[in-house]
């Protein structure tokens, strides 16, 4: 199976990447941009063909590697 | 005394840091990131600065994973000593033995420059060569420096008097000004500030030896 997790600084923590990428938008020109967020998508192609038991190891794989989740939350995707 | 200092593939301040511990005192071996046991009768473990695993992930997150960390966990968990500078600091809140994560610099900048720096608390052994409140200079070279924790921890740290060091003019952004913190038992100091570059009157000053110095004193008596 594949499976897709997104990455991003919870809401809270300063995102000084994404505030340069705002200013940035708005040299360009792009008004009204009132917020950026980075975050980060990392694609695993898994050997495991249950749904259900990908998603658990890929929650497991985040909570102990692929995000800090003192700073960051995560969203998983198995398709 | 012994110590010994990790090596991971990108560590750059593990020989700076060796130099500056044998110059105190200790008995000092390298150990590299593959080994799954520390030398045996190892007082203090002390992680290095530098780009471990070329900071892939997050800065440190791969590092702490290695088997050689699961040992210096094993360590901390004995009530072992444990000395982390600036990556080796990161890597040290990647095990979690240390609270808070290290952020990129608020001002995007890489900082590479002699700081300030005010000794926040002289209840550890890695700060009790200073005194409290005593006003010291080190220098930092980092990009990801900037100390977050949320308010609870936050509070804790403040509340068990286990903020080490404080920066005196902010150069990263980092909560409450925070340079270093320490462990529940403050046997474990986590800093983003060198020592290891200031242990030496012919290299950017002396106001890391006394670090050094205590720490191997304390432990060389026990």
């Amino acid at each position: 199976m594949k499976a897709r997790v997104h990455v991003m600084l919870k809401a809270g923590v300063l995102d000084p990447q994404g505030e340069a990428v705002r200013h940035a938008l708005g040299t360009l020109g792009f008004d009204g941009v009132n917020g950026v967020r980075q975050g980060k998508v990392i694609e695993l192609d898994l050997a495991e063909v249950d749904r259900a038991a990908a998603e658990a190891q890929v929650r497991e794989m985040c909570e102990k590697l692929l995000a800090n989740t003192v700073i960051e939350s995560y969203r998983v995707e198995v398709a | 005394m012994k110590a010994a200092v990790i090596v991971f593939p990108g560590s750059n301040c593990d020989r700076d840091l060796a130099v500056a511990l044998r110059d105190a005192g200790a008995d000092v071996q390298m150990v590299w990131h593959k080994d799954a046991a520390l030398p045996a009768g190892v007082d203090l473990v002390a992680v290095p600065g530098g780009f471990s695993f070329g900071d892939y992930l997050r800065c440190g997150a791969i590092a702490a994973q290695s088997p050689v960390c699961q040992a210096v966990v094993a360590h901390a968990g004995r009530g072992g000593y444990v000395l982390g500078i600036c990556n080796g600091f990161q890597v040290l809140t990647e095990t979690r033995l240390l609270p808070g994560a290290l952020l990129r610099n608020a001002g995007l900048r890489f900082v590479c420059r002699t700081v300030g720096l005010r000794v926040a608390t002289d209840d550890s052994v890695f700060t009790a060569g200073y005194g409290r409140g005593a006003e010291i200079a080190l220098p930092v070279a980092h990009h990801d420096g900037n100390y977050f924790a949320d308010a609870e921890t936050l509070a804790r740290l403040q509340g068990e008097d286990r903020i080490a060091f404080t920066y005196a003019d902010n150069p990263n952004g980092s909560v409450a000004d925070i340079a270093g913190v320490l462990s529940t038992n403050r046997r474990v100091l986590g800093m983003m500030p060198h020592p290891e570059r200031a242990a030496d009157a012919a290299l950017g000053g002396t106001d890391g030896q006394a670090l050094f110095r205590a720490v191997v004193g304390v432990m060389a008596q026990a």
